[in-house]
């Protein structure tokens, strides 16, 4: 039963320029894949301005992280914390770059929850314009991060042998595997349906792949089954790579790595899409 | 294809969830220029059939058009004529409300200017202009539901859905909305809308499609639909339960039609026409001393057009237990 509300006739809007403004007019022609992707990658822009706390991960923890493992396993594995500091510092890069990586997965899948992308898929757009907007905003990230580790190294004594190129180059490998790791996370935000569970799920994957590696501690101290594990691990390889540019030496894993970022792309690029435009 | 072609045709169109039939065997013809009003209770299948015509979801069986595009085959072209306000607000919440819609305006392809200065006209006209610079978080329900309105017509559409646009809303915002409504009508949009409330499509809709269980049980202008219920309602609730035998032949007499005793031991019900009729009904009550707690006159609502149309009265929502 509804009675008949007596409705006080509201009208703060002007009806002139409300009817103006919904006069039809010309549609503008459509958005290329560019401006899309850059206007997502604004967005990601934007949600830093507005919400800063955000940056916690990758501000705070690789602070935290370089100074803990600097001090805490410095004197006793390498007999000196400066000559750890060398060893470690690519490595703690390394570390904390791709641990964030998992934030990607996790900002889409919020996205999917508050409705936004039922928006943004109806539009006429290219697809992929929103991923990979949010994974350029993401890189951005992982720079805002490394240059952090990188200035707090050089404050505690790093001093890389390859100087400020060998230091770029080591930095960009890094970046071009971390943007190829995120799609896998976004493959894995589009499936799993809660934040908690995107958050477990990385962890799961990233946390054996990153202790279990040679960012800490060179492997020949290990027992021969973990060797192996830690020989196989892609972020050693990553690692290796990595402290080799900075060290002004490139090994060959740096291909390895490039193959491997090139593997995850191929896979979890067009994964991601399909899951993408699927329903739900 | 005609000159004027319709706006949204489907036929058999089909949504199952698992056993849940969402959208069964839904026909809908909607002409262009008009505001259609998807009018049905909770799990109805109203948000389901809007996420098929907006190329969301995909339909299990039956077709559906869009300005002559299939929804499947043609998808690219849907998106380019319709947009959607969903039934919760689609915004980017961390961001501003301006910013929000030049988002939109730039991956509609407007240029940095051009996006900005729509979002201030549109912003202005929605009466937000005040709170642009504000965080979307910020926003009460009512502003929120009429950016998320603003952010479907940054580029004006041919065609927009509104998802229950007011749910939720206070009279105030409620009639916002509804000025909104009718502002984009005129200019030349064809709206669909759905709504819980048979108040709402009798003020906005053109026409309105009954639907229940996921298909179309009723179809017809607004008039037609109530002439099918009668006009209005007369509850009221007697002080004294033991007179209920005697009013209703005081008030039967009054009004000359029958009576309905509900659950309520004190309580009586009945269709009436006008408004006269009652207040008479109510002044010969007060003359034979029965003394009345409660009356309302009332149009019909959405539970008894239900009645009406399906001998069943529409089911309670669930999710109103938590
Ligand atoms: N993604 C889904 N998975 C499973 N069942 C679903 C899904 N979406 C909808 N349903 C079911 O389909 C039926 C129709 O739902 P729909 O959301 O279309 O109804 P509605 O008319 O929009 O209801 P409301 O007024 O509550 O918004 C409901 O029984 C609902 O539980
Ligand atoms: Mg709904």
């Amino acid at each position: 039963m509804t009675s008949t509300p007596i409705l006080t006739p509201a009208r703060p809007i002007v009806d002139d320029t409300l009817r103006a403004a919904l006069s039809p007019r010309v549609r503008p022609p459509r958005a290329n894949a560019l401006t899309a992707s850059l206007t997502f990658f604004w967005r990601a822009m934007l949600k830093i301005k507005h919400v800063p706390e955000q940056l916690i991960d990758v501000t705070i923890f690789p602070v935290m992280f370089t100074l803990m493992f600097t001090y805490l396993f410095g004197g006793a594995l390498a007999g000196s914390t400066d000559a750890y500091l060398q060893y470690l510092l690519p490595g703690v890069l390394v570390q904390t770059v791709v641990l964030i990586t998992m934030y990607t997965g996790l900002g889409l899948n919020i996205d999917i929850e508050k409705g936004f992308f039922d928006r943004i898929r109806t539009l006429p757009i290219w697809r992929p314009a929103a991923i990979v907007g949010m994974l350029l905003g993401d890189a951005a990230r992982y720079t805002m991060a490394s240059t952090i580790v990188i200035v707090l190294g050089l404050v505690l004594g790093f001093r890389p042998a390859g100087g400020v190129i060998g230091v770029l180059l080591g930095v960009a490998l890094l970046l071009v595997f971390s943007f190829s790791l995120s799609w896998a996370w976004t493959s894995l935000g589009l499936v799993v349906r809660t934040q908690n569970a995107v958050m477990m799920t990385s962890m799961l994957f990233l946390f054996p792949l990153t202790f279990a590696s040679n960012i800490f501690v060179d492997p020949a101290t290990m027992p021969g089954w973990l060797q192996a594990f830690v020989n196989a691990n892609p972020i050693s390889h990553l690692a290796t790579a990595v402290r080799g540019l900075m060290a002004g030496t490139a090994q060959p894993e740096i291909a390895l790595v490039l193959i491997a970022s090139a593997v995850l792309v191929a896979v979890f690029g067009p994964l991601t899409m399909r899951l993408y435009g699927r329903e739900r | 294809m005609t000159s004027r072609e319709l706006a949204i045709e489907t036929a058999g169109l089909t949504k199952r969830f698992g056993t849940t039939r969402a959208v069964d065997g839904v026909d809908l013809t909607v002409s262009q220029g008009l505001v259609y009003g998807v009018l049905g209770p909770n799990g109805a299948g109203k948000t389901t059939t809007i996420r098929m015509l907006t190329t969301l979801l995909r339909p299990d069986g039956g077709w559906a058009r869009v300005f002559g595009h299939d929804v499947v085959r043609e998808a690219d072209a849907v998106r380019a004529r319709v947009s959607l306000t969903g039934q919760y607000a689609s915004v980017d919440e961390d961001l501003t409300g301006q910013e929000n819609l030049i988002l939109l305006g730039r991956l509609l392809g407007s240029s940095g200017s051009q996006a900005r200065a729509r979002a201030a006209e549109l912003l202005e006209a929605f009466g937000l202009a005040e709170a642009a610079g504000r965080r979307v978080k910020t926003y009460s329900g009512g502003m929120r539901r009429r950016l998320d309105i603003a952010a479907s017509i940054v580029v004006t559409p041919d065609l927009i859905f509104l998802d229950e646009p007011t749910t939720g809303l206070d009279p105030r915002s409620r009639s916002q909305v509804w000025e909104i409504v009718r502002a984009l009508v005129a200019g030349g949009t064809t709206v669909l809308l759905t709504t819980q409330y048979l108040e709402e499509a009798d003020q906005l809709a053109d026409r309105v499609a009954v639907i229940d269980h996921g298909r179309v049980i009723a179809e017809g202008t607004p008039s037609e639909l109530k002439a099918s219920v009668g006009t209005g309602a007369l509850h009221l609730r007697l002080l004294d339960p033991e007179q209920r035998p005697q009013a209703e032949q005081i008030l039967e007499r009054a009004l000359g039609v029958a009576l309905y005793r509900e659950p309520d031991p004190a309580a009586l019900s009945a269709r009436v026409s006008d408004a006269e009729r009652a207040a008479h009904a109510l002044a010969a009550l007060a003359q034979a001393g029965i003394a009345v707690t409660d009356f309302s006159l009332g149009r019909p609502s959405l539970d008894e057009v239900f009645l009406a149309l399906t001998g069943h009265r529409a089911e309670e929502p669930l999710e109103d237990a938590a």
